[in-house]
């Protein structure tokens, strides 16, 4: 019986552990990668992280879609959040195709989208 | 005459517009293309000398976008405002990053003439103006996340101007993760504080934080994300690449960005989280001492001049960080100490700007006369360029804190009321300050004294020249009457930091 409600409280939390899951490896992937693509993509990984935690957030149980026009009432999941989230999403991209870019740049110039492989030390 | 009462949002529209139309017009001509961008600058200018004019006069400017006006909600409650709110703080920040801007843009005539992509250049350089003008004047903590962005973007576009040169791109990629993350952190805490209170205006969370463990968390992902923006001690380490790296005018605007950011952190340790807890001010405190202490001595093994001054401006925002941070212990009863050390901090924002700007803008006309950037391979341009040699010198004795200069009179304030709250940190920054001097003292000797270099050097452009003119003279005046700029300028900003409630006020 307890292990049920374990179960369960779990499951309802799943999306708030999903998040913690992203951001760490998206954290440890801009930490210890040395190759600038997965530096890129650790990028990416924290970000939808940090996107999902922001839409679970306004989730409710039930709830319809935020659009007043003819609206059954009920509940509603908090508009909000999904403003920030779409935002949030177009934002990430211009940053990663920015930083890959530079990646490409970097490769055309050395050869090598090794972190190690390179001239600036500081 | 334009109505005051749009005087904000004008504000950040206008140089908006600037960017998206400077391509436009590169496309007719380049004259009519510096033309127009120049005229862009001086409107926004001018907008925000008459902002800070009306708020010194009427009190906090307040703009709500989407509603007309501030207090207003839906049917149901649910508040449809996004707000701009200006106070005296705010006003001088955003005026200091206007003029800079215009500072630069001008040097760039010269500067960068010879470069084919300024149509990009002047773009970014705008569209990086407005993010930092965003990012001050906003009273949304979301839009704080979307100008944070913009600033990042268009800053790393900056670093990488120089696209043929490794070094530039490894900066600003290294420039874009910190950032990145940055802006991820931000918006995570931004999250989590949504999640308790459902509020994204700052004033009206001011008023209704209960300090919760979840809030804290927010706030030492607030300060570290805007740390990292700021770079300070622990998140240095893009700083000497980045503004070492990037052609010097672009090296003052980040100087600037980093200093919006510093705003930034201030209001929210003040007006958000008001009072926070002293450790937050000793951290912030501890953290301007380390910054000294390691820009300082990082900057004496330098042998690129540009990384040097690099150096030298993480010890200068360690500067702003120990009195600011020493003053933040006392929040919310701040005493006249604790005033004085809040208002050293924010003159010394002013300060910094102008005389690492004038030292970047010197070393960026060094280098656009010999190609060269390594110290080792300069001298004797004080013969050939005295001009030049003059800028650099009141740069340097401003920098180091030596009277009749500007930076004297803020580090002064700063020491002088630190050591009440610890003698220590005041007598480390002044070691910091003494060996900054002699660093400076060695890179002058080496560019501008010593054998003549050997080849025949051209001229120094009119604008550059005009740029650092106005800078020196900037300098010169507020060395000499620190105290009217600290009644006009200092001391309504600071009055603003400490009472939260006018901010509050303004919109609920």
């Amino acid at each position: 019986m307890a292990l049920k409600w374990r179960y369960q409280r779990m499951l309802a939390n799943i999306a708030y552990i999903t998040v913690v899951v992203l951001i760490g490896l998206g954290l440890y992937a801009i930490v210890f990668k040395q190759n600038l693509i997965k530096i890129v993509m650790g990028v990416h990984i924290m970000g939808s992280g940090v996107n999902l935690f922001l839409i679970s957030l306004g989730y409710r149980e039930g709830g319809v879609a935020p659009i007043y026009t003819l609206a059954p009432k009920l509940e509603m999941v908090l508009p909000t959040p999904q403003a920030l989230t779409l935002t949030s999403i177009v934002i990430n991209l211009a940053v990663v195709a920015l930083m890959l870019s530079f990646v490409m740049f970097i490769y055309c110039r050395y050869n090598s989208i090794d972190s190690q492989d390179r001239r600036l030390r500081g | 005459m334009i109505n005051s009462e749009h005087t904000a949002i004008m504000l950040i529209a206008v140089p908006l517009l600037g960017a998206f139309t400077t391509a436009v017009f590169g496309r007719v001509s380049s004259s009519l293309r510096n033309i127009w961008v120049l005229a862009i600058l001086a409107s926004t200018e001018l907008l925000a000398v008459l902002l800070g004019v009306n708020v010194l006069e009427k009190g906090i400017n307040v703009y709500a976008l989407g509603a007309s006006f501030p207090t207003l909600t839906s049917p149901e409650g649910f508040p449809v405002r996004i707000i701009l709110e200006v106070d005296a703080m705010n006003a001088l920040i955003s005026l200091i990053a206007c003029t800079i801007t215009l500072i630069v843009v001008v040097y760039c005539l010269g500067f960068m003439r010879e470069s084919r992509v300024l149509d990009k250049a002047y773009t970014l350089i705008l569209l990086l103006l407005t993010g930092m003008l965003g990012l001050t004047l906003t009273g949304d903590l979301f839009n704080l996340f979307v100008f944070f962005e913009v600033v990042s973007i268009s800053s790393a576009a900056l670093i990488a101007f120089y696209v043929h040169r490794g070094q530039s791109l490894e900066a600003a990629f290294k420039y874009m993760v910190i950032s990145a993350t940055g802006a991820l952190i931000l918006l995570f805490a931004v999250a989590i504080i949504y999640s308790q209170y459902n509020l994204l205006s700052m004033a009206a969370l001011a008023a209704s934080i209960k300090y919760t463990f979840l809030d804290e968390v927010a706030l030492v992902l607030l300060i570290s994300a805007f740390l990292l923006k700021a770079g300070s001690v622990p998140a240095h380490m893009w700083k000497p690449d980045a503004y070492g790296e990037a052609p010097a005018p672009v090296a003052v605007m980040l100087l600037t960005s980093a200093l919006v950011s510093l705003y930034v952190l201030f209001r929210i340790t003040y007006t958000v989280f008001n009072p926070v807890t002293p450790t937050i001010g000793w951290t912030l405190a501890l953290l301007g001492v380390l910054s000294i202490f390691l820009g300082v001595s990082m900057a004496l093994i330098q042998t690129k001049l540009n990384r040097l001054i690099a150096y030298s401006a993480i010890a200068e925002i360690g500067f702003i960080l120990l009195g600011v941070g020493s003053s933040l212990t006392q929040s919310p009863h701040t005493s006249k100490v604790g005033f004085n050390a809040l208002s050293g901090g924010l003159f010394h924002i002013l300060n910094d700007v102008l005389d690492l700007g004038l030292l970047f803008l010197a070393a960026g006309a060094i280098y656009y006369l010999t190609r060269e950037n390594n110290m080792n391979r300069l001298g004797g341009l004080g013969k050939t360029h005295p001009v030049l040699g003059v800028f650099f010198l009141i740069g340097l004795l401003a920098v180091s804190g030596l009277p009749p200069f500007n930076g004297f009179a803020s580090k002064l304030m700063i020491y002088e009321s630190v050591y009440f709250f610890n003698p220590l940190f005041a007598i480390i920054g002044i070691l910091g300050s003494i060996l900054m001097a002699a660093v400076y003292v060695k890179a002058f000797y080496s560019v501008f004294l010593g054998v003549f270099p050997p080849q025949e050097l051209g001229q120094i452009p009119k604008s550059m020249l005009a740029a650092m003119g106005v800078l020196a003279l900037l300098i010169l005046v507020i060395g000499l009457y620190p105290a009217t700029v600290i009644k006009y300028l200092i001391t309504p900003a600071a009055d603003a930091l400490i009472n939260p409630g006018d901010y509050i006020g303004g919109v609920l």
